[in-house]
């Protein structure tokens, strides 16, 4: 314990603490100021050069090195695991709501645990388990959400009452605490000494570790990394690991080819005290207070507490800056709030001595997830960072992701929650970042309630309809900084303030959006979609048309004016994108997918497409403006704003004709939408956009159109059991496994990227299928209301979790969408999932530890809603009589 | 009968601890206290407070004059004062009280922008008084110059009465505008009024409802000013007029027309007994003239100008525009002896006071230190009947030989604005007597940067607890939340000056005591206190400055 203390407090003079390093490195200087500073050359090549010396470019090295590439640098600009690493706080917890974010906490834990007896140093690690309090009934409802996720997991965890919580901790005052969580796994360790121990686990797996070497810049040559340009020269290579933690985005910058890695630094107060007269145990468990905004760990008899408060500092938003750097100091009058928390949860540490403030600055990005992957525009330039202040509790999981992305060619999760491609160039200015991560801090700490918005940088991208929608009562959500319209409060009716509104059980727009559903389902409803990225993809003769059958799943050699929907697909046969595609024209394409599919999609297809001039691929989404018609009525709105006959006949299913609506002219229309409802996309050049709108709302007056936001369209196509990419979908389902095979072109002997794959899932099964599930018992008033990750348990065991759900107001009812798989009772491996097993089962979702019944179907329903709709055309034509 | 001048009576001085200053008037038979400071204070136009701490410190010399207000009973006071210290009964004002006590002379100007270009130097300016005289004895003026370019502002703190601080008030900014005038203006003006067309208007004032100009005077007051500027016509150098010229003259003019105003008396009895009063009292005045970059401070007397300064760390230093012109600065008691013959030498200053009475060393009016024994006499036997009643005016000071002793003539101090010049505050003594210039510029800056630069705290190698931390975060944040009860920056500074307790943080308890205070006892405690906070436009000083350049 005592050498803990030094780590933290002094310079990691690690070679002189851990003679086993030197002797490995040979010529290392014994005595640290003296020697000269560079006895190692740097080689002039080598396969991958890691930038940064933390926890996450150890980690990296020492997850490459295992996997057996050897040819590795690692460089730090000065000492190994000295930054943010070195301070930081070296709690190591599985309590995270993500679930790939939890898999990460504990597959760390489970390396740290083990990495003393490898390597021979000591990390200082103790297994104390951590206390999650809940001051309120909302807070315990979260916990609960979690316990449920890591209970599936295999990860102890309990819920537990304030009496209990007295006699885990024998300071925390309880008498304000409704519950907590105890994760009996969670540990503590020495940050800097786990950096250490990868470091050397890494270098005796041949990897070269040169200090105070910084990186100037990473040479590129045709969008592929050449090499690094450092402060002793140059090294060629062919992948680069940005692993530079806060400088990270600096670092990204700093080519001529940029890359950008959106995250900001903020300052990160925790207090260091000295020993209790009697002193703490040392595996005494970490408290987390989070309606205190605190946590609260045992450090060498005392205690050593922090926290996230509503205020942050963000610093080097220009950059790094010696000012900054230099007035980093304790500052108590900012950590007093922190203080008072802390002093409210244990009074008794009144009379305990301070020992010091340690103000570290740590790395927050925009949406409070870590940043991992490879750059969308330089190949071979892989970025880790950002870790919100988790750095310690992702470290191991996240460097063992990247690894196997960078020699696999992808991670073994589905990592696109944290993929680098999910920003774009649009997330990366500063103005942006910092306002941001000033929102992010204090959320680290705030009630994760389900469809929570950002508040900080909005209206950044906006459709030419904004104003208009939001004259009419929008409410507006974000995406990929795209501004969407979640639903319309009718005038006169107000809702909620925001705080307010943050709740797990019914929200205040239920019926607001029921109302819009209702339209949707019995008139016509327009809702603007134009955050859809929207590429163009043609060519000089059939380019075009081979590359796309390739790349896509279905078949796209289609007659002039149909749509597909199609996947794209990876070699796994998993979903990298889901999207419609129109032919045009012979030579071109015009597709459609998910809003945050603009980065990730371009680079898929640009590294795939043939290098060739007569081929051309733009990215339209900015010229369009696109207007869903959606409902019975749709197509008689549209048949009085065109002359063109618009009736089945003419305008089948999955069409697309450019057209006149009004006075305006090269309008695209087809007959999809994203629900299943019948209904239009209009595809509009932007400055027609208003004037189409406009005659659509007039011409729809007979028809009762209205506006509808996301939230209708959300609750219409779950009920209708349409995946959506991104929520549903990812890079690891198949079309097979959520019922889509008739989308893939399987039989026509054509060559495309997945399809062995899916062959061999064809014939031997899929190991999960995506279901739909109908709550029974749930009572949409009074009970909590699922989200998506709730366990769900087939007789009474374990199979996987929800995707998405949503209340259907057609039938009444909590529908969940997500993945049925099937564990061996005795191995716990996965077996194949058939239509029977899916069938015969009884079914229970598990919102927050409650378990409700749940019916559970392979295909959507069809007899009821048409029988529905027929009894509504009646009602509706009954209406319209009067 | 002796002025009027001197330190106020600390609450912490006076009484073992400031929370038994209730207790004590109830039990003390507050009406005999009372009849004591009104007498004092009305029949002699004197403070009481200068006779409490000398008569309680000091001896013989105040004997004469001490005898006049039956010391025992004060001494009394005092020792009642120990006898009643620990009556626990309390009587505080609420907050909002307090509030409204301290804002309701607040006033506030911001110089209107013109098409987003603010072509002035100064943003605006805030002021307040407190009076701790009834009625208050200070006054303030700010006005635009129309005639000619810049900004006018001042601060006067009438002695003896408020009658000369009234009509400096009034008076004064017309003076100093006219003398700025070019001929031509002149000429214009004095045409319009010769032959009755309207005339070109030569101020703006910025005036709070509560800063009243005196109908009854004004004819005679312009006809004083005309006659000034029918002077200034005749004597036309070609030259253009220079400030600080032009600041010595007006100051000094306006004297010599309140002392010839007196001599020659008025028909109307009501003006002849004003006139009377404002040369029989005093008044000091500190002007600021802001132009562009040049600022011009013109002071006569013991008000004081100070200019806050942001270094570049970001911190706040005062820079003194003024000198005071009491005992305490040596050049100006070396001026004063030079004036007068050797044999005076030693009842020149005596107690820090001019001939021993007056503490200002330079001040508008107090004819009795300008005039000759005979004129005063000759004045006063003709004068009105309440003239000749009152003790004061008939008292001639002693050793009074080499008249005049006295005199307006301010001493100018010119300094070119630069962008870390922030801000200007001028206020009379009943600021500077109760906080160090220093303290002024970062309570002031802090205000209007809304950033608080306090010190931070360093644990450093020093024993600290959890709870001793925390108790001291919680008094620095209360501290800092104290700034925003406040939209006006001489509010602030007031509410420090008089509610500041040992910590240099306002104590609402103790600011509520010191203005609960009965009017009779207020003055005891402090003075009267008006500020005038100039803040700076940065962009123009810094955009004037580089076209100089």
């Amino acid at each position: 314990a005592a050498g803990m203390f030094l780590r933290l407090l002094s310079d990691v003079r690690w070679q002189a603490a851990n003679p086993k390093w030197r002797r490995m490195t040979g010529s290392r200087r014994s005595t640290s100021s003296t020697a000269e500073p560079h006895p190692v050359a740097l080689p002039e090549q080598a396969q991958v050069v890691i930038c940064g010396g933390g926890i996450m470019g150890t980690s990296v090295a020492y997850h490459l090195s295992k996997m057996g590439w050897k040819d590795i640098v690692l460089l730090e600009q000065g000492r190994l695991a000295a930054g943010t690493t070195r301070f930081s706080a070296g709690i190591v917890s599985a309590a995270r709501h993500m679930s790939l974010e939890l898999k990460m906490a504990d597959y760390s834990n489970k390396l740290y645990q083990q990495l003393e007896q490898e390597t021979g140093v000591s990390t200082g690690y103790v297994k104390t388990g951590s206390i999650s309090l809940a001051q309120t009934q909302d807070r315990l409802i979260s916990l609960k959400r979690i316990a449920s996720s890591l209970n599936v997991m295999g990860i102890p965890c309990e819920i537990i009452t304030p009496k209990q919580v007295a006699q885990l901790h024998p300071l925390i005052n309880i008498h304000d605490l409704v519950g907590a969580m105890y994760v009996p796994e969670d540990a503590l360790v020495s940050p800097a000494n786990v950096s250490l121990a990868l470091a050397t686990a890494a270098s005796r797996n041949g990897v070269q570790i040169h200090e105070r070497t910084s990186v100037s810049h990473v040479a590129v040559q045709n969008g592929h990394v050449t090499g690094v340009e450092t402060d002793r020269g140059q090294i060629r290579c062919q992948y680069f690991v940005n692993c530079a933690g806060q400088w990270a985005y600096e670092l990204g910058h700093s080519g001529k080819e940029p890359v950008n890695i959106p995250l900001h630094a903020c300052e990160h107060f925790y207090l260091l005290t000295h020993p209790l007269k009697e002193p703490l145990s040392s595996n005494l468990p970490t408290v987390v207070d989070p309606d205190g905004r605190i946590y609260i760990r045992n450090w060498q008899g005392g205690i050593l507490s922090g926290g996230f408060e509503k205020n942050p500092k963000p610093l080097f938003t220009e950059g790094r800056n010696q000012l900054e750097i230099h007035n980093l100091q304790e500052d108590w009058d900012h950590f007093e709030p922190l203080l008072s928390a802390l002093l409210r949860r244990m009074p008794d540490l009144e009379a305990l001595q301070i020992m010091q403030l340690v103000n570290c600055p740590e790395s927050f990005t925009p949406d409070m997830r870590c940043i991992m992957g490879e750059s969308p525009t330089v190949r071979g330039y892989f970025v880790l960072a950002g870790m919100n202040s988790a750095g310690i509790s992702y470290g191991g999981g996240a460097g063992k992701y990247l690894a196997e992305w960078m020699v696999n060619g992808y991670p073994s999760e589905n990592v696109w929650p944290l993929d680098l491609k999910r920003f774009g160039a649009l997330q990366s200015s500063r103005t942006f970042l910092r306002h941001r991560v000033m929102e992010v801090m204090p959320l680290m700490y705030d009630l994760k309630v389900p469809r929570w918005d950002f508040q900080t940088g909005r209206q950044l991208r906006t459709s030419p309809l904004y104003d208009r929608l939001d004259a009419q009562g929008a409410r507006w959500m974000e995406k990929h900084g795209f501004e969407r319209v979640k639903y319309f409060v009718p005038p006169g009716k107000d809702l909620l303030d925001l705080d307010q509104s943050k709740t797990f059980y019914k929200p205040d727009w239920f019926d607001i959006v029921g109302s819009e559903v209702k339209c949707c389902k019995e008139a016509v409803c327009v809702i603007d979609m134009s955050s859809f990225t929207k590429f163009e993809i043609s060519s000089t003769g059939d380019q075009a048309l081979e590359s796309l059958q390739y790349l896509f799943s279905n078949d796209l050699d289609v007659p002039v004016g149909h749509v597909v929907h199609t996947g794209m697909l990876n070699e796994k046969g998993g979903y990298e994108n889901d999207c419609s595609i129109a032919r045009l024209s012979k030579r071109s394409f015009f597709m459609i997918s998910p809003t945050d599919q603009q980065v990730h999609c371009w680079a898929w297809l640009k590294n795939r497409l043939p290098d060739d001039s007569n081929l051309t691929m733009e990215d339209v989404t900015w010229k369009y403006t696109a207007l869903n018609l959606i409902g019975p009525r749709a197509v008689d709105v549209l048949s009085e704003l065109s002359y063109a006959p618009i009736t089945p006949d003419h305008f089948p299913s999955l069409f697309c004709k450019e057209m006149s609506v009004g006075y305006a002219n090269g309008i695209r229309v087809m007959s999809i939408t994203h629900t299943g409802e019948p209904g239009f996309m209009l595809y509009i050049p932007i400055e027609y956009a208003l004037h189409v709108y406009n005659e659509v709302m007039n011409m729809g007056q007979k028809y009762g159109i209205r506006n509808a936001g996301y939230y209708a369209l959300r609750s219409l196509r779950i009920e209708k059991f349409f995946a959506f990419w991104g929520q549903d979908l990812d890079a690891f389902t198949t079309p097979m496994e959520c019922g889509r095979e008739f989308q893939v072109k399987l039989e026509k002997g054509m060559e495309f990227i997945g399809q062995e794959a899916l062959l061999e899932q064809k014939q031997n099964g899929v190991y999960k299928r995506f279901t739909m599930f109908i709550l029974e018992d749930h009572d949409t008033d009074m009970d909590l209301w699922p989200w998506w990750g709730e366990p769900i348990f087939r007789n009474g065991r374990y199979v996987g979790k929800t995707t998405s759900s949503a209340y259907s107001y057609t039938l009444e009812r909590h529908v969940c969408l997500g993945f049925v798989q099937h564990f061996d009772e005795k191995t716990g491996e996965e077996l194949v999932v058939t239509t029977d097993f899916v069938n015969q089962g009884e079914y229970e979702i598990d919102i927050a530890g409650q378990r409700f019944q749940a019916k559970a179907k392979l295909y959507p329903f069809s007899s009821l809603f048409t029988h529905r709709r027929r009894k509504d055309e009646m009602e509706l034509s009954g209406y319209q009589g009067e | 009968a002796i002025p009027v001048r001197s330190s106020r009576l600390p609450l912490s001085d006076a009484m073992p601890a400031p929370a038994h200053l209730f207790p004590l008037i109830r039990n003390c038979e507050i009406s005999r206290i009372c009849s004591t400071v009104c007498y004092c204070h009305h029949k002699h136009l004197c403070c009481l407070s200068s006779h409490f701490a000398h008569s309680h410190f000091r001896d013989a010399p105040q004997k004469k004059f001490a005898a006049l207000y039956r010391p025992k009973e004060n001494f009394n006071y005092f020792i009642h004062a120990r006898d009643y210290a620990s009556t626990p009964q309390r009587f505080y004002l609420t907050p909002p009280q307090v509030n409204s006590i301290l804002k309701a002379n607040e006033y506030s100007f911001k110089v209107p922008e013109f098409d987003g270009k603010n072509v002035s130097s100064v943003l605006g300016f805030d002021s307040n008084q407190l009076p701790a005289n009834a009625p208050i004895e200070d006054r303030r003026s700010a006005a635009t110059c129309l005639q000619t370019r810049g900004m006018l502002l001042g601060v006067f703190d009438g002695h003896a009465g408020c009658a000369c601080a009234q009509a400096v008030s009034e008076r004064l900014f017309y003076y100093i505008a006219v003398s700025l005038l070019p001929h031509e203006t002149l000429l214009e003006i004095e045409n319009a009024v010769e032959s009755g067309r309207a005339l070109l208007p030569i101020l703006q004032w910025h005036k709070h409802p509560n800063d009243y100009f005196s109908k009854e005077a004004s004819k005679l007051y312009f006809s004083s000013l005309r006659t000034y500027w029918q002077e200034l016509i005749d004597l036309n150098s070609g030259e253009t007029t220079d400030v600080k010229e032009a600041l010595i003259n007006a100051f000094k003019r306006l004297d010599n027309d309140i002392s010839l105003e007196a001599q020659v008396g008025d028909p109307n009895s009501f003006l002849n007994y004003l006139v009377l009063r404002v040369a029989f009292s005093g008044a000091t005045a500190c002007v600021a003239h802001v132009d562009g970059v040049d600022l011009h401070i013109a002071n006569t007397g013991d008000s004081r100008a100070m200019l806050g300064v942001q270094e570049e760390d970001g911190s706040w230093s005062a820079v003194n525009l003024s000198y005071d012109h009491n005992a305490q600065n040596e050049r100006e008691v070396k001026r004063v002896k030079t004036e007068h013959p050797k044999s005076e030498e030693k009842s020149l200053v005596k107690q820090d006071r001019l001939l021993g009475l007056l503490m200002p060393f330079r001040a508008f009016g107090d004819v009795k230190f300008k005039w000759s024994i005979e004129l005063q006499k000759r004045v006063i036997e003709s004068g009105p009947d309440q003239l000749n009643a009152n003790e004061y005016t008939k008292f001639i000071p002693p050793n009074y030989h080499t008249p005049p002793y006295l005199t307006a003539e301010p001493e100018v101090i010119h300094h070119k604005l630069r962008p870390q010049d922030k801000f200007l505050v001028l206020a009379t003594d009943g600021l500077w007597e109760t906080m160090h210039r220093q303290d002024v510029a970062r309570i002031v800056g802090e205000y209007l940067t809304g950033v608080h630069h306090q010190q931070p705290i360093a644990v450093g190698g020093y024993k600290v607890t959890l709870g001793q931390m925390h108790g001291l975060l919680a008094e620095r944040r209360a501290r800092i939340s104290s700034v925003f009860e406040d939209q006006n920056a001489a509010t602030h500074l007031i509410r420090h000056a008089v509610g500041n307790n040992e910590f240099g943080t306002v104590d609402h308890e103790r600011l509520s005591k010191m203005l609960s205070l009965p009017e009779e006892l207020a003055r005891m405690y402090r003075d009267d206190i008006t500020i005038i906070v100039v803040q700076f436009n940065s962009h123009v000083i810094g955009a004037c400055q580089n076209e100089e350049l």
